[in-house]
Formats: structure tokens, sequence, C-alpha cells
């Protein structure tokens, strides 16, 4: 990076990340004694930082749109010389939009808290927990590197458990943050599986440094570094990062925790489980794009394609009001990612931006919706009656006329009605998987998408109609006020937000916008051999033949040379691993000639991706431009059905619940298995419980139990033996070594009494004793 | 660093309780009518203020330790170092002349362990508040295993290393069977027994080596030149080589502990009182690793490699059973809580013999570092432990819930330590447990990936503990007022005494995960001399 005046883009961003954590210390630290202004503090920390991102946001868009990413990098710690541990920041146009989401959201939802939690006893430690958030979000929105990526992505994970578990009297609350951070800890590992293998290979953490070494020698003909040195490993490398992905954004099968999550308040639901953590995953996805392979994409479409479909099969047949929001959500989360598994990562980022801003607002809305009931419940004493039960409410238009209208719009933009972001969000991906399966042949993602959206449009209004209109259901519902303006005015900021004008001055299609062009996917860095060929730029596929004629035309000796340079490179990273055994050296060195031979017939038939593609415009012409021509076809179609598939849904509903032309429960009567599925959402908490929670569990106690019993049974055995031992050698002891002493003492004894007999003292008995031995001597000697 | 007296730091640093105990014995204890002690808090504070010292002395050599001199096998790399002959025995048989050194000094190995045990002595002396009956004795054991500890990371000659093993011993075995619970006995001979076992292995292979080398300096032991040739374990008598190499392991393994000689480590956590225990985990454990760095390692190069595969098996194999027995505890036994952490030590432990396998600096120094945040993050959980057990008398995990609410600085306290357990970033064990993955999956990929299941399990045990008494309803029991008849006192916050024994930790724990350079500082010369040695295997 050249030292140009970057108008202080990094440093300020280094501050934006810090101010919330300064606001977290001092809350926890203090936040107590000073009571209500905690609240204050925090939420003019976020105004602060808000006005900040703005800036950044602005200076980058504006003055350095081209200037790809602005960074700091710094050594954490070394190991020895030239073996540091380095991370940094860094600032590209898509950071500086996330930083702006980040900050307004969770101004809004700060606001909005000062009222809702107004009653709650821990008031200053919520503010303290959303200042720890934000921080890590942050964190998240500026890494430059895997390493700080990762870590900020547990403390999101940390402060999601902290804020879910707020409540933590009701074990449902308690239970289900624990759900939340034990399921993102699996993707998590994942995800750390992946950073490993990219770190094993290529020594650094950083995003750039990375896809610059993938990209590597490719362009010159030669074989690039890969993991372990292959296009399957780099696969591998791929789908393993996409699984922290998988976890933090809820996408299937890892989405079980994001609905327990709405035990927490619902500020923290708008924030943290709708609008910016959960995008976190997307954003990612979005972040390592471009070393992203053609089976990694299709990986990811595809579980996109699953997630989308599948929570809003669910969202449909749940009452309750936040579940649904919160499956609405899993399934514009799988839709992001769809986005980006098929490649219109412009879009795909684009849904994430334009989402944050509806979904914050329809969960405020419902924050609304539930605290009016909440207050009513309290004016009529009533203690047991579900707040968040939609079967409860019913008419709430009349009486929070606001709330209804901001819940309105914001259902409309989901839905994807023209003159709405979510139309041109929405729109750009169902584009963009026509487009895809066009060339690829995967025609089950766009049917998923438009399967998804319609059902949206029909769940969303369904939720409307049943919570506002008609006539109140309960006394409770009659009995509702709308709010005070710290509550209404972040709806109606995040409604207005949800235009079209925001983002491009077409109201139909926003790929002229000033948004994507400066969201453009980056190039991929895959060497092409792995990647779709209508990924790879157009100049890239000409360099590399260039390059391949070069290599062909080049002596022979140029060649291996290199090839020997190449393999002494490797000897030194498999010593420096300290796998110096001759043995696996050799073996490393042949499966290296092996990929490297397979890989240079690979790039000298260059493509395989194209042999897949069912596209007869030639070969010369399947470059990026296709992709993006594609797109530009399929839009006009792609609209027109998602236009008439989310009206059909929004008749559907009206139809049902609105002017009850079908009784509902009829309905349900008459697919009453896919009821009992959706309803029970497909039974895969129960599937998990049954399985690999019981699996886990059971095997643990029969291992403790294998523990106490025979690991500690044979060391206690043992002591038991010696113990035996012991006692048998001290009865051996006792009886017969004690017991010879004793008898040779006996023996001694009852000699010495048999001879004391003799010791009469009287002389003469001597005397005669004498003459008996002298007379026996003289007949013995004689 | 200046001598002072003619006496080094080092030697200073060890013989200071040797000292204090000295001043207790001289204390009288002072019973009255009643049969109180009334000195005892004499007691404890001549104990904090020799512990003090120490950790004033152990700043000191942190401040003037050289980073980037190498030790292990170059005495010219130790920093600190006294080399006086201690005694010699002439013309014994067989031995011959007999001579023993008093060679002390500290390498990057060796420096954060000592820091380590100045500071878990210093901190576990203000959790020895709680200790009621015989508190001169106890004191004055303490201080005995304080010194025998600190001997063991200095020595140099193996009769020295060997004397201050079992120094440590004797101590220990009292502290745990006179202060401990109700199976004291049982524990305390336990312990005894099987560290014992340990010993006498290492004893037979130190005499092998004597009659290799004839001396006992541990640095000609890792010199392949100075052996006899004719002597077993020589150079080039590869299988006599491994087997002492497996008798050392195997003696370290159980003071580790890892599977499956661990089985003493739950018991004597379960009746040692809060205090030991802390030192139990917090130093004694890492003496297994600390062995097998300092001893195994440079003494059979050869050998490490050999059983390289063998060793990451058993990180492994002690992470993941750890782990489950842990979590184990749920559905086993009494739920107490001091098992459940002896269990999540075999578990964290394996993490250090993983890193140690691996053979690289990212996966030995992540090593030595994990043993460092082990023994601070696991003192702060025993002694959070023991200020639950100080107000209840109990610790089974069914016996709370809902105590969030009645102690809130207790919880945010006891959250820090959970969370460092679990690994969380921002916390030094996540540091040190990171470097041992990326080490240990430049060696052996797919055992780190299973080993990794470990992270899992262990966010699973650990909050299914927080949960149980954190979260939830006060029981009623505990929040009635102060009950003579049961013993039950009402769960009152945390005290003075007992966050003065936790801050520090928590300062460090948190310290060293955003900084944790200057603990690399110190062992990176001496690890990359260390790993560099290994992979040319010595010479051997």
């Amino acid at each position: 990076m050249t030292q140009e005046n970057l108008l202080m883009i990094p440093e300020i961003s280094v501050v934006i990340l810090l101010l919330p954590l300064l606001g977290f210390l001092f809350n926890i630290f203090f936040g107590k004694r000073i009571g209500r202004l905690s609240s204050t503090i925090a939420t003019g920390i976020m105004g602060i930082c808000l006005a900040l991102a703005s800036y950044i946001a602005f200076t980058k868009f504006v003055y350095y749109p081209d200037n790809g990413m602005i960074q700091l990098k710094f050594d954490w710690f070394t190991l020895g010389p030239g073996n540091a541990v380095s991370v940094g920041i860094g600032v590209d146009n898509m950071t500086a939009m996330m930083l702006v989401v980040v900050t307004l959201i969770s101004f809004l939802v700060h606001l909005f808290s000062t009222e809702y939690m107004r009653d709650d006893k821990r008031y200053s430690r919520f503010f303290a927990y959303l200042g720890i958030f934000t921080f890590s979000m942050l964190g998240i929105v500026i890494a430059n590197n895997f390493l700080f990526m990762y870590i900020f992505w547990e403390l999101v994970g940390l402060s999601s458990y902290l804020l879910i578990g707020f409540w933590y009297e009701k074990d449902s609350a308690a239970n289900a943050s624990k759900k939340a951070f034990i399921t993102n800890r699996v993707g998590d590992l994942g995800f750390f599986a992946g950073i490993m293998i990219l770190f094993f290979t290529y020594r650094t953490f950083f995003f750039d440094d990375i896809f610059a070494k993938i990209l590597g020698d490719s362009l010159h003909g030669i074989a690039p570094i890969l993991p372990f040195n292959s296009g399957f490993w780099l696969t591998v490398a791929g789908i393993l990062i996409f699984c922290g992905a998988i976890g933090k954004s809820a996408q299937f099968p890892l989405h079980i925790w994001l609905p327990d999550a709405m035990e927490g308040p619902t500020p923290v639901s708008a924030l943290i489980h709708a609008a910016t953590m959960v995008a976190a995953g997307v954003y990612l996805t979005a972040r390592v794009f471009p070393m992203f392979t053609a089976h990694a994409l299709l990986f990811v479409a595809y579980t996109g394609a699953i997630t989308a479909f599948l929570a809003a099969t669910i969202a449909i047949t749940q009452n309750d009001f936040k579940k649904v929001l919160a499956y609405s959500t899993v399934s514009q989360l799988g839709y992001m990612v769809m986005g980006i598994g098929v490649g219109a990562f412009t879009n795909g980022f684009f849904h994430l931006v334009t989402h944050a801003w509806f979904k914050a607002c329809l969960f405020l809305a419902s924050g609304s919706v539930i605290h009016a009931m909440h207050h009513a419940m309290h004016h009529l004493n009533d203690h047991h009656t579900d707040p968040q039960d939609i079967r409860n409410m019913g008419g709430l238009r009349k009486t929070m006329p606001l709330t209804y209208l901001t819940f309105l719009f914001a259902t409309i933009a989901i839905s994807g009605v023209p003159f709405t972001s979510g139309f041109l969000s929405k729109d750009g991906i169902l584009a963009g998987t026509l487009a895809f399966a066009q060339l690829t042949g995967n025609w089950l993602i766009p049917i998923a998408g438009f399967g998804a959206a319609g059902m949206t449009a029909f769940y969303m209004f369904r939720l409307t109609i049943e919570a506002f209109h008609g006539v109140p259901k309960t006394k409770i519902a009659t009995q509702t006020k709308e709010n005070k303006f710290v509550i209404v005015f972040p709806l109606v900021l995040l409604a207005v937000m949800s235009f079209w004008f925001f983002y491009s001055a077409n109201p139909i299609d926003a790929s002229k916008g000033w948004f994507a062009s400066r969201m453009k996917a980056p190039a991929t860095s895959v060497p092409t051999a792995y990647q779709f060929r209508f990924l790879v730029p157009e100049e890239r596929l000409k360099q590399e033949e260039e390059a391949q004629e070069k290599l062909e035309k080049a002596n022979v000796d140029e060649n291996t040379e290199k090839l020997k340079k190449r393999i002494h490179e490797e000897l030194e990273i498999a010593y420096a691993t300290g796998q110096e055994n001759r043995d696996s050296v050799e073996k490393y060195k042949q499966e290296f000639l092996k990929n490297k031979e397979e890989a240079k017939a690979r790039a000298r038939h260059p493509l395989m991706a194209k042999k897949s593609m069912k596209d007869g415009s030639g070969e010369k012409e399947e470059f990026l431009t296709v992709f993006e021509e594609k797109i530009e076809e399929a839009h006009l179609p792609a609209m027109f059905i998602s236009v008439l598939i989310a009206g059909l849904g929004i008749l559907l509903s009206f139809t049902v619940y609105q002017f009850k032309a079908m009784n509902s429960d009829n309905l349900a009567n008459q697919f009453g298995l896919l009821y009992r599925l959706s309803y029970n959402k497909w039974y895969i908490d129960e599937i998990y419980d049954a399985s690999v929670i019981w699996f886990t569990l059971n095997f643990s106690k029969v291992l403790g139990l294998f523990d106490l019993k025979v690991i500690d049974g044979i060391v206690n055995l043992t002591a038991w033996v010696a113990r035996l031992a012991g006692q048998a050698t001290g009865i051996f002891d006792n009886v017969v070594v004690d017991g010879l002493v004793n008898l040779i003492a006996n023996v001694t004894g009852t000699l010495g009494s048999i001879m004391r007999k003799f010791q009469t003292g009287r002389v003469q008995t001597y005397i005669g004793l004498t003459i008996v031995v002298v007379i026996l001597l003289v007949y013995f000697l004689a | 660093m200046q001598n002072f007296l003619g006496l080094g730091p080092l030697t200073w640093i060890t013989f200071l309780p040797l000292l204090g105990m000295i001043i207790i014995f001289l204390i009288p204890s002072g019973k009255d009518e009643k049969g109180k002690e009334t000195s005892k808090q004499l007691f404890r504070w001549v104990t904090i203020g020799f512990t003090f010292l120490q950790l004033i002395i152990a700043i000191g050599i942190y401040l003037n330790y050289t980073a980037g001199m190498t030790g292990i096998n170059v005495e010219g790399g130790f920093q600190f170092r006294e080399h006086y002959n201690w005694f010699t025995v002439t013309g014994l048989p067989m031995f011959g002349n007999v001579k023993v050194d008093y060679f002390v000094g500290i390498d990057g190995i060796s420096a954060p362990m000592i820091l380590l045990t100045a500071i878990v002595c210093f901190v576990a002396s203000f959790a020895s508040f709680s200790i009621k009956k015989q508190i001169k004795g106890y004191f004055a054991m303490y201080l005995l295993l304080d010194l025998g500890m600190m001997g063991v990371f200095i020595s140099l000659d193996f009769f020295l290393f060997y004397v201050f093993w079992e120094l440590m011993l004797l101590p220990m075995y009292f502290l745990i069977g006179i202060w401990g619970g109700p199976r004291k006995e049982y524990a305390a001979i336990k312990f005894f027994i099987y560290t014992l076992v340990g010993s006498v292995f290492m004893l037979l292979v130190i005499i092998g080596l004597y009659f290799g080398v004839h001396s006992f300096n541990m640095l000609d032991m890792m010199d392949p030149l100075k052996y006899d040739p004719t002597s077993i374990f020589a150079p080039g008598h590869g299988w006599w080589r491994n087997v002492a190499f497996f008798a050392l392991f195997v003696g370290f393994a159980i003071k580790v502990p890892s599977v499956p000689f661990h089985t003493w480590l739950p018991d004597a956590h379960v009746e040692a009182p809060t205090p030991i225990s802390v030192i139990l985990a917090g130093v004694l454990l890492k003496m297994g690793t600390y062995g097998m760095l300092r001893i195994n390692w440079p003494m059979f190069p050869d050998s490490v490699k050999y059983f390289q595969c063998f060793i990451a098996w058993v990180g492994t194999v002690s992470i993941l059973y750890g782990a489950l027995c842990a979590l184990g505890q749920f559905k086993v036994g009494k739920r107490d809580f001091k098992k459940l952490i002896a269990y999540s030590s075999v578990s964290h432990m394996g993490y250090v013999v993983l890193g140690m396998s691996s053979m690289n600096s990212s996966g030995m120094s992540g090593a030595i570092f994990q043993m460092f945040n082990h023994g601070t993050i696991t003192s702060m959980l025993f002694i959070i432990v023991g200020v639950i057990y100080d107000r209840a008398h109990t610790r089974g995990l069914d016996d709370f819930g809902g105590l969030a609410n009645k102690m809130p600085i207790y919880t945010g306290i006891m959250a820090i330590a959970f969370f460092a357990a679990i690994g969380l970033p921002g916390m030094s064990g996540f540091v040190s447990e990171m470097m041992i993955f990326l080490g240990a999956f430049m060696a052996y990929p797919i055992l780190t990936v299973i080993s990794g299941l470990g992270i899992i399990l262990g966010a699973a045990y650990m909050l299914w503990a927080l949960q149980k008494v954190f979260f939830g309803k006060l029981p009623d029991r505990w929040s009635g007022p102060w009950d003579p008849t049961h013993k039950i006192y009402k769960t009152d916050d945390i005290n003075a005494v007992e966050l003065a024994a936790l801050i520090p930790l928590a300062i460090l724990i948190i310290g060293l995960g955003i900084y944790p350079a200057p603990m690399f500082n110190m062992m990176n010369a001496t690890v990359n001399h260390l790993v560099e040695f290994v992979r040319i295997g010595g010479g051997f």
C-alpha cells in the first residue's frame, strides 16, 4: 500500500471498533451505580460510531471506490526469526457498507431498548452486553485475516450466548443460549479446520495473501500451490470454512439454534439474530468467495437453497410471532448464501444489506407489539396468556397504527413486491440462480428459490393479517396502545430505508445503481481447472493461454530447474514440519511430481468445467461477461415469475386469513402429514436428540462408568493384590519364618530345661556323673 | 540480577520457603483454653509474606531474563546459573567416584514454570484461609511443597532433580491425607504410590544414564560424545534407548496425567482442600510435561521421533477421554464440581501432550504456553469451587441453581474462568490451544481434527455446569438466613480475600490472551533450539 493520504480510514475504523468495547467496560463496572445513565452513554457511543462509519463509507465510496482493501498489518507475536503470527484490519467497499449497517442498526436497537427494557432489573447489564456484541461484530467486519475473523467470530458467539440467556432465570432461556453456543461450536470446528489447512499450506492468515498464493503460479503455467497441492483439498478447505457460516448463519443442518434463540429480549433478536450476527456467515462466505472452487460453490448454493426452502415451509404453520420471523430469517439467510453460491455475489451481499433493514424493522415492530401486549396484560392483571402468540392478537391495526404501517411495509419488502429494496435484491438473486441453472443445469436451485419466495409472501401476510387485521381475538388485544416515540422512531426509519431509491434510481433493476457498481464480485483466485469457466475473468484466461504457449516453447532445462526449485521448497516445508524421515520425503516427492504432472495435464486442456456447461455459444466466449449477460437475460423472466409468485402467495394469504374463503383448519387437515411435518419443524430437533446427542451423552456415561469401574478398578485391584500379597507374606512371616525362629528357641529352651535337671548343685551327683563319664571314656577309648 | 548474600536468585526463590517454614516452626501455636490456635493469623501472613517475596523475585527474574538465549543442552544458554559441587563420594564399588552438583539454571522452558509456580503459590496462600485445623502444620507443609516444586523446575543435575521430585511428594501426601475430605487417606495413598511408581522408572533410567556418562549432569546426558560406547543407553543402542524413553515417558505421563494413568487425579482433587487442589492442578501436573521436555525430548531425541505418533495418540485420547468423562459426570456418580474440573484437566493436559508431539515451534511453544495457561485457569476454577464450598459445604452440581442473582460478582469472575477454560478468544487459553492445533496439524492433520472435537465437548460440559449452578432458580435452602443447626451459610457474595486470589489470575488470563508476546518472546529461542535439536536427532 502506497503512503497516500487515505483520509485516516484505517485509523478511524479502529476507533469505531474500540468505542463499543469502552462502553462495555464502563457499563459492566459502573453501570449499576449510574443506573439509567448507562443507556444514554451506550447509545451516545453508538451514535458516534454511526457518524464515523458514515464518514468512512462516504470517503470510501466517493474517493476510493476502486482501491481494494485499505489495510493495516502488524505482528501479534513471533515464534522466532521470520516466523510471526500477523494480523490486521482492512476496509474495502464491503466493509464500509457493513460498518454502516452494523452501527446504524445497533444505534436504533440501543434507542429502542431504552424504552423496551425500562423495567428490567439488569438494565445496565443489557447495554453492556449490547456493547460487547457490537464490538465483536465490528471486529468480524474489519478483520482482514482469518485469525481475527475467527477470534471475533467466537466473541459474537459469546455475546449471543449472554444475550439469549439474558433472562437466565427461565430454564428455556438458559437452554437456548447453551444450544446456540454449542451448535455454533460445531460449525466453528469446521471453520478452524479450514483455517488450519490454509495456514499449513500458505503460512499466513491474510485473505489477500492467501488468495494471491492460490492464484500463484497458475498464471505462469506451473502447478499452483494448493492445500496439500490439490484442487480437491482447496474444495475441502472452502467447504470447511463455509461450515463456520453454516453455524453462524443458521444454515441447514445447523439452523436449529436460531428459532430457540428467540428466548432473548426482542431488541436482541432484531440486532443479533436477524440483522447482523447471523449475517456474519454470509459476510464470511462473501469474503472468501475468491477461493471457492466450482464444487465448493455448488455446495454453498445447494446449502442455501435447501435452507431457504425448508425454513419457509416451517414458517407457514408457526403461531409464535417471533418464531415465524425467526424461520423467515433462516430462509432469507439461505437466500443470501444461495446467491453467493451461484456466483451472484453482488446480489447476495445486496440482499444481506436490504434484509438487515426490513428484518430489523419487522423484529422491532414485533417487539413493539409484544411490549404493548405486556402492558395490556399488566393492566388487566393477566399473567398467563402468551403475549407472543398470534392467536391472542388481531385488530392491532387500529390500536397501533404506526407499528402496523411500518410492519406492513417491511412485509411488502420481504415479499419482494416492486418498488421495495427487497424486490431489487431478491430479484437479483433469482436472476442469478436462473443464469446459473442455464449454464450448469442445476435447475433445483432456482426452483427452491422461487418456491421459497412464494411461501415467504404467504406466511408474512398470514402473520400481518392474523396479528393486525380483523377483530381483536382477546381482551388484551383491545387494550393495546401505540408505544412511545423512541420505540416507533426506529421502526419508521427502518421502514423508510426499505424503499428502492436508496440503492438505485431504477425501481426494478439495481444492476446500474451505485451499490452494484461498488460491490462488484472479486475475481476468483482458483486455478481455472477447478473453477466454473464463466467465473474466470477473460484477461486471466488469455494470460494463462499465453503462458501455456510460452511454457511449451521454453526449453526443457528451464522447466527442470523450476521443478527442482519447487521440490526443494517443498522439502524445506517438510523439514520444517518435522517430516524429515527419508521415506516420507521420498513419498512426498513422488506425490508432488505426480500432482504436478496431473496439474500440468489439466492446464494443457483447461477447464473441466467447460464440459459440463450446456452452452453452445462457442468456447472463447465463456467468460465472466457471459455470466453477467445471462443474468441480464434472466432478469426479466426472473422478475416476472417472482412478482407472479409473490402475488399468488399474497392472494392466497388474503383468501385464507382475511376473507376466510377457505378454512385454515380444514386446509391443515387436508394436508395432514405435511402440516405436521411443518408444524414440528420436520422433527429435526427430535432427530438430533435421538441420534447425536443421545449417543454422546450415553457414550460419555458409559465412559464415565468405565473409568470408575474398569480403569480405576484395575488400579484398585493392583492395590488389593499388593495388599493380599502383603498379608500372605505377613502370615508366612508370622507362621513360617517366625515359627522357625520360635522353634529353634523352643528346642533350645527344652534342651536347656532338660540340662538344668543335671545342674543339681550337689557334689555327690557331680562325682557320680564324673565317674560314669570316666568309665565310658575308658571303655570307648581303650 | 545481583546475587544476594552470595546466593543467586534461583537459590533464593527456591529456599525462601524453607526460611518461612523455620519461622513458622519457631512461632508457638499458642492454644488458648478452648484449644483454638491463637496465632493462626500470623501463620497465614508469614506464608503470604514469603510467597509474596518469592513472587517479587520471580518478577525480578522475568524482568532480567534475556530473551534469545537457548539453553536445553548448552550450559552457556542457561540464565541465572549456579554450579557448585554438592558432594562427592569416592571409591564406591561399581560406581567409582560419585560427584553430585548443585547445578541450577533456567531457560525458556523453565522460566514460565518458575513464574507460574510463584504466582500459583502466592494465590493459593490466600485460598488457604479456609483451612481451619492444625494451621501451623499446614503452612509448614505448604511451604515445603513450594520448595520442592521450585527445585524441580530449576535443577539441571539429575540427582538434584530427583531429590526435589521426591521431596515434593511428602508434603503433598500429608496435605491431602490430613487436611483432606472424607476419603482423604485413600486419595493420599493413591497419589503417593502412583507417583512413586513413576519415580521408580525414573530412578532406574537415571542409574542407567549415569553408567553411560559417569555424571549426573543433565547436559552431559544430552551429549552423545560423553557416553561410554559400551553402556546400554549409548548412541546406537536404539532398542535400549527406546525402552528408557518409554519408562521415563510413563513416569512423567503418570504425573501429567495421561490416560490411562489418570485415575489418581479425580480422587486427589475431590479429597484435597481447595488450595492444595489449586497447587495440584496449577503446578504439579505441569511437572509431568516439563519433565518430558527437559529430559525425554533432549536426552532421547532419536526415540522421540520413534514414538512421535504414539505420543500424539496419547494426547488425542486424553483430550477426548477426559472431556467425555467430564461430560459423563452429569450421568454418573455424585456430580461433584471438582471431579468435573479434574477430568477437564486431563483433557486440557492432553492438548499439551499433543502439542509436544508436533515437534515444530508452533506446537511446542503452544504446549508450553498451554502449561502456563492451564495453571492459571484451573487454579481459578478450583478457587471458585472452594468459594462456594466454604459457604454451602457441598460441591454437588445438583445442589445449586440461580446463584447468579445471589452472587453477581462471583458469577462474573466465574464466567471469566469458565470461558477461559472453553478456550474463548481474548483469554490466554485460546492462544495456546490455537498454536497447539496449528502446530499439531502440520504433523498429524487427521488426529488434530479429531482432537478438535474436544473443544465442542469442552463447551458442552462447561456450559452445562455453568447453567446448573448459576442459572435457573435458587433452591430455597440457600435463600434463607444463617442456619446454625444445619451449618448452612446464606450464600453471600465473594469476599476480599477470595478476590485477592482471583483477580490477579483473571488479569493474567485476559492480559496474556490479548497480548501473549511476552510469554512467547521468553521461550522462542529455547523452543526453536529444542525443535532443531530433536530434528537433527541430537547426534544420537
